[in-house]
């Protein structure tokens, strides 16, 4: 489905379609991208971007942004999706980028935000706590003043590509006082300043994504405050509303569904008793894809002209996870007996993998999906903000 | 894509829903259901004077113009509304099709009628046996002089004991099951020879068993080229599924509506339903499938409207998607109104009861699931 674009935006998605064709790093073209790739290897392309002036489609142009329209965005997000690039990482430039130039002082959004876009700076997000889940307002770790600096001692989890981090963004106690919403603030954590440990948890996909982040009597010099004390409630809701945008994944679960078929085509028999099934799920997934991107491209349609879509990027966080963990269970069993095989981490050509290579990820993809529908708000709680804010409950 | 109606198609929406809101309400819906005929011609001459019986036909013939869009904006509301009088299969079925296949009498002399509210019609392309494959065709059409000699039996033709009119698929050359060699003829429903067993459907309107016993029809009432009407037929099926669809929508919307308020309202164990975080996720759900189901019916709108060549393909996505999301809406709907979603007095009963009968309409989603995935 393409949207029906005008001249201008049709001529900016052929040169971002020859644009990924021409420069995306051979080297980033590996089996799995987001466990495979050393830390210099995935900032590849973000170098790249970064020289293009395109790493951050959503800053506004003074802080390095490239000016885009909302359509162009979508054709970029549409295009980047469908070749199947490497995000930049969203930590630094979806997230927290956004968080300094809207909130920060101008020391901070000068000294942080060129580092961000340079990819000179890997940020890592410190909100989650042991116990905490889907209630990010229960935070514990605390930090006291002490003269110019917070001393911060606490424990943070599931922290994504914490080992390669140079800093951390994190919701701090500040006031244990009151509602646990009104005691919150958002600091900006040196990796490297005494006290931080960073331990690795391994899921069950057997990768190293996520880790264990320990604070221990760790001085943070005040300057690294964003904003107000006490306010920072408004800083990490406004920085997780950006993480939900683009969560439908068009694209990616498009590429996933096209290697799907012929997997299915490569893998099944016409009389195997499974393939009729598979043939029927398949449609129905398709069809599921093709339903979502109808949404989205209404949705963008009434953003255009300038009506609020509502918690829109709730209904596509909430389908698009389904459809993607649907899909990756799909191609797990077209595998058949190869699918109880799972890649050894880290991973190396030297570890012998049975089977056509299109399968060797197919486990671990299953199962590393399954934090689609846990993080970010869990679906359930995505259901709870569509529940109060579209039917009023 | 998301579509934005010009002004004469606003105005079209709006009249449409004045009237049905002033003269179309569930109490006046049930009395035209129980009465004889099972329908109003008081409402159909209205539909005449508000130009619906035209709208979606070119403005040479006094449409809108944008027939797709012009029949999901009138079905739309229809839905909404539960109209049972024979709209969907005069003027969007018959009438759509004697705009592409009739030759210039036809079109000028039937389509004038339809638009006056002169005429109704049906058409009876399914026969006993054929579920929804429109080549099995075993009503034989064997040339005799200046007329076609027709034989055979029609199934579930809907809407036939109220139509002056049929349209009616049998047999010129080749066998059951052949994709060529099927006709469609203009059958007038009293014509010698013609009998129908008659039978009330289970959303409240009338259907007809037909059977044609040496029914003599004149040439000139070959609607389309000779062989041809199975093609002529596919596309018919691919506008009628567009309109079922959008008036799907207004169904689901009306349940969504009326589950939500109920929720908000009907209390159990001291506090209200919607209060219950397994009902709110359940009511979310709902309208996440509205929601989709939405979008797709606009995308095949759109696309219908374009002559893109896929269109088959999205017409059967199109029904299948809106055909498990109205199940889903309507069985939840039922219930969470719990006991009360069972009493033919409430609404939801009847929207669930349309919904059920669109679903089976032109092919339930199990055949049109297949029907896609198979799809180029």
């Amino acid at each position: 489905m393409e949207l029906n674009l005008s001249a201008e935006d049709a001529a900016f998605r052929d040169e971002v379609r020859s644009f990924i064709a021409e420069h995306y790093p051979k080297e980033m073209r590996v089996a799995n991208p987001e466990t495979d790739l050393t830390k210099e290897q995935s900032l590849l392309w973000h170098k790249i971007l970064h020289k293009k002036g395109w790493i951050a489609p959503l800053w506004p142009k003074e802080y390095g942004g490239p000016g885009w329209s909302l359509t162009q965005r979508f054709i970029w997000d549409q295009e980047t999706s469908r070749a199947g690039t490497l995000p930049p990482l969203a930590f630094s430039v979806t997230m927290v980028g956004p968080v300094i130039y809207t909130f920060g002082k101008e020391a901070q959004k000068a000294r942080f935000l060129p580092r961000i876009l340079s990819g000179e700076d890997w940020w890592c997000q410190g909100y989650s706590e042991p116990g905490s889940g889907s209630d990010l307002a229960s935070v514990r770790t605390k930090a006291v003043r002490d003269g110019d600096h917070y001393v911060v001692n606490g424990h943070k989890t599931w922290t994504t590509l914490a080992q390669h981090a140079d800093w951390i963004f994190c919701l701090v106690r500040t006031d244990p006082s009151g509602k646990p919403q009104a005691g919150i603030s958002f600091l900006l954590i040196d990796m490297k300043t005494p006290g931080v440990t960073v331990r690795p948890i391994i899921t069950i996909d057997g990768s190293h994504e996520v880790n264990d982040v320990f604070l221990e009597d760790v001085r943070v010099p005040i300057e690294n405050l964003i904003g107000e004390e006490n306010k920072g409630w408004t800083y990490a809701k406004f920085l997780l509303g950006n993480e939900r945008t683009s969560m439908a994944g068009i694209g990616r679960s498009t590429r996933y569904l096209r290697r799907l078929k012929d997997i299915v085509r490569a893998e099944i028999p016409e009389d195997d008793p499974s393939f009729a099934e598979f043939i029927r799920e398949i449609a129905r997934v398709e069809l599921d894809v093709l339903a979502l991107e109808a949404t989205e491209l209404r949705v963008v349609a009434q953003m255009s002209r300038g009506i609020d879509p509502g918690p829109a990027a709730s209904l596509f966080k909430i389908r698009g996870t389904e459809i993607f963990q649907r899909i990756t269970d799909l191609t797990h069993r077209a595998m058949g007996n190869y699918g109880v095989a799972l890649r050894e981490h880290p991973v190396s050509g030297n570890r012998f993998m049975p089977g056509p290579d299109y399968g060797h990820t197919s486990a671990e993809k299953y199962l590393n999906s399954r934090k689609l529908s846990i993080y970010g708000g869990s679906n359930e709680i995505q259901r709870n903000i569509i529940a109060k804010a579209v039917l009023g409950l | 894509m998301d579509i934005e109606l010009t002004e004469d198609q606003e105005l079209l929406r709006n009249s449409v829903q004045r009237f049905l809101k002033d003269e179309y309400g569930f109490d006046d819906r049930a009395k035209i259901v129980a009465g004889e005929d099972g329908w109003s011609r008081a409402v159909w001459a209205k539909f005449a004077d508000l130009g619906l019986l035209a709208a979606p036909f070119a403005e040479e013939y006094g449409g809108l113009g944008n027939g797709p869009l012009t029949t999901m904006i009138v079905m739309q509301e229809f839905g909404r509304s539960l109209v049972v009088e024979p709209y969907f299969e005069t003027v969007v079925l018959a009438g759509g099709l004697i705009e592409a296949l009739g030759t210039d009498d036809q079109r000028g002399e039937l389509l004038a009628e339809i638009a006056a509210g002169e005429a109704t019609w049906a058409l009876a392309w399914a026969e006993p046996g054929s579920r929804y494959n429109l080549n099995k065709v075993s009503v034989s059409a064997d040339r005799s002089g200046d007329d076609y000699v027709l034989s055979g039996t029609k199934a579930a033709v809907i809407g036939a004991p109220w139509a002056d009119r049929l349209i009616v698929s049998a047999r010129t050359s080749g066998r059951d099951g052949d994709r060529d060699g099927v006709s469609l003829f203009i059958v007038d429903s009293r014509a010698a020879g013609l009998h129908m067993q008659s039978y009330r459907t289970v959303d409240g309107r009338r259907a007809a068993e037909v059977t044609l016993k040496d029914v003599r029809i004149p040439a000139v009432n070959l609607l389309g080229r000779e062989g041809q009407g199975v093609v002529a037929l596919e596309s018919c099926r691919d506008r009628g599924i567009g309109g079922l669809c959008a008036e799907a929508i207004g169904a689901m919307t009306e349940l969504n509506a009326a589950t939500l308020d109920y929720s908000k309202t009907r209390k159990q164990f001291g506090v209200t339903l919607g209060s219950f975080q397994v009902l709110q996720h359940r009511m979310v759900d709902m309208f996440i499938a509205l929601q989709e189901a939405v979008s797709l019916m606009q995308h095949l709108t759109l696309t219908l409207a374009s002559n893109d060549a896929h269109v088959t393909k999205l017409a059967s996505g199109a029904k299948t998607k809106v055909g498990y999301a109205a199940r889903f809406i309507g069985e939840q709907a039922i219930q969470l109104h719990g006991g009360m979603g069972m009493s033919d007095e409430l609404k939801v009963g009847h929207y669930f009861k349309r919904i059920g009968a669109i679903d089976i309409q032109f092919g339930d989603p199990a055949f049109h699931l297949m029907r896609f995935a198979h799809a180029a």
